[in-house]
């Protein structure tokens, strides 16, 4: 038997980028098009739902503003994202240094999880005020713990034979944390990356909902307010594309950076 | 090639000595059941010794002792060259060569054979770099393999990536635990030639865990048969220094795999 590893049958680069969005491509074409021919048939009323066509016509039209509007939300969402990503990565290399520190602070992480954003967001604004840094704090507690939950995992796991290995050296603790947990827990932070990507965009646009309120800040959380309430149904579906061109645009970089990084890091 | 003296610092003066490993006593329990019982056992320099006993027997739990990667509960163990006696090998010293090859799978072949060295912060780049290549061209793999990540190789590449490893500091003590076990027979054979060829270019202490019976009696100058936590008995094997071609085929191979099979019976009885 040859000790040659057999190569992969999967297509690579970008044809199978290409044969991987073919389908999803489909879907959407579908999609819109069972919207367009459902609205026609049923004759319902544009401010319940508007046709595809017109959405867009609106959307064109608004294109400033909702570029604006995505820019601004598109900035809180990345720095909250950011901010999420370096501090969630420094809590769980904090937490992977003892089990007694896990003990003692994972329950709160937890209560940040399970925290109702629209309780404490009220609070954030009486103390940072109607501001952008106001946004970005809602946007870290939203997409904190997804980063902190897998970073330690990552951290923690190791394979015992590995860290039998690094013990057979006498590696010590910053050694071992710098050549084997650290390399080892980048797929967990890859993956903690994903969830919060889409998280730190959600986070943002609530953000938004609170501080937009204040006129000083126009995101597309306060887009979606106003044009809510005035009925404006088809600009608003407008703002919902927007957000979720933002969400992809998130997530997207993330796969591309996990797509930059597989080879080593997701063989 | 370089020699460990070469490679580590004043404290380990005499690590190019032989070294022989004594086991006194040595019991390790986990939850008041005895992974090995009072075992005694002196591994001779220069020997290969092949640890051989069926799954939970005692036999790894034996090896993580004398690799310092298990406490043992009471008994000692000690590492004797011809002028000093310690509990433990200085690092780099002795080499250890898992089941599951444990290798980095973010490293390539050639990062993963350099890692020992960077631990140990032993020599400066150049030279570390020469000493990964002879490693690697001594086990066998071939240069276009070696910028590749583990994923990459197969398991019998993997497997003469991780031997590489532990050979890297030139250590004098050499253990494996069960290394060919995820292997087809003739990749066994492949990689238990190879080991056989560095016991003889090297002369070092070498220890391999093994449950197969063909490969305690082909690997080994010395077998020791281990049965519930216990020694049940150590045989001399010179098959090795006979030179046969295939000791397979020979009388001697199916007398002693006879004697071995009953030795084990009885150690599981």
């Amino acid at each position: 038997m040859s000790e040659q590893k057999k190569a992969s049958s999967q297509p690579a680069g970008v044809q199978g980028v290409v044969i991987a969005a073919l389908p999803v491509i489909a879907v959407a074409i579908l999609f819109v098009l069972s919207w367009h021919l459902g609205v026609r048939w049923s004759g319902i009323h544009p401010i319940l739902l508007p046709a595809p066509g017109e959405v867009a016509k609106s959307a064109w039209e608004n294109r400033a503003t909702l570029m604006t509007a995505t820019w601004v939300t598109g900035r809180a969402a990345l720095a909250g994202f950011l901010a999420s990503t370096l501090g969630g990565s420094l809590i769980a290399l904090a937490f992977s240094q003892s089990r007694h520190i896990r003990n003692a602070f994972y329950p709160y992480v937890i209560f940040l999880q399970t925290v109702p954003i629209i309780a404490i967001a009220p609070l954030l604004i009486n103390w940072f005020g109607y501001e952008f840094s106001t946004v970005v704090y809602i946007t870290v507690i939203i997409s904190l713990f997804p980063i902190i939950s897998n970073v330690t995992v990552g951290l923690v796991a190791v394979e015992q034979s590995r860290a039998d290995l690094f013990r057979v050296y006498r590696a010590g603790r910053w050694k071992t944390l710098l050549k084997l947990r650290i390399p080892a827990a980048i797929p967990n932070l890859l993956l903690g990356m994903r969830i919060s990507s889409g998280l730190a965009v959600v986070g943002a646009i609530i953000g938004d909902f609170f501080v937009g309120s204040g006129s000083k800040y126009n995101g597309l959380g306060t887009l979606m307010t106003e044009w809510g309430a005035l009925q404006k149904t088809a600009d608003l579906i407008g703002t919902l594309g927007a957000a979720t061109l933002l969400g992809v645009a998130f997530f997207a970089s993330v796969n591309l950076l996990a797509f930059l990084l597989r080879r080593r890091w997701l063989p | 090639m370089l020699g460990s003296c070469a490679l580590v610092e004043s404290d380990t003066a005499d690590c190019s000595e032989p070294v022989s490993i004594r086991l006194s006593e040595v019991t390790v329990a986990f939850g008041g059941q005895a992974a090995l019982d009072s075992v005694s056992l002196s591994l001779a320099p220069g020997r290969i010794t092949a640890i051989l006993g069926p799954s939970g027997c005692g036999k790894s739990t034996l090896l993580r002792v004398v690799a310092g990667l298990q406490a043992a509960t009471s008994g000692s163990i000690g590492f004797h060259t011809p002028s000093t006696s310690r509990p433990q090998l200085p690092p780099g010293e002795l080499g250890y060569v898992f089941q599951d090859a444990a290798l980095l799978p973010w490293r390539t072949a050639w990062e993963n054979v350099l890692l020992p060295l960077e631990l140990l912060g032993q020599l400066a780049k150049q030279p570390r770099r020469e000493l990964a290549a002879q490693q690697l061209r001594g086990v066998g793999l071939a240069e276009a393999d070696w910028q590749k990540l583990s994923s990459e190789l197969s398991g019998g590449m993997r497997m003469r990536v991780s031997i590489a490893r532990a050979l890297t500091t030139d250590p004098s003590v050499l253990l494996l635990d069960e290394p060919f076990s995820a292997l087809d027979d003739i990749l066994r054979r492949r990689l238990g030639d190879l080991v056989l060829q560095l016991w003889r270019q090297r002369a070092r202490t070498i220890v391999l865990v093994t449950h197969n019976i063909d490969e305690a009696i082909l690997l080994s100058d010395h077998l020791v048969v281990m049965g519930q936590g216990r020694i049940a008995t150590e045989m001399d094997i010179d098959l090795q220094q006979q030179g046969h071609a295939d000791p397979r085929r020979t009388q001697q191979f199916t007398d002693l795999y006879a004697e071995v099979a009953e030795a084990l019976r009885e150690a599981v009885r």
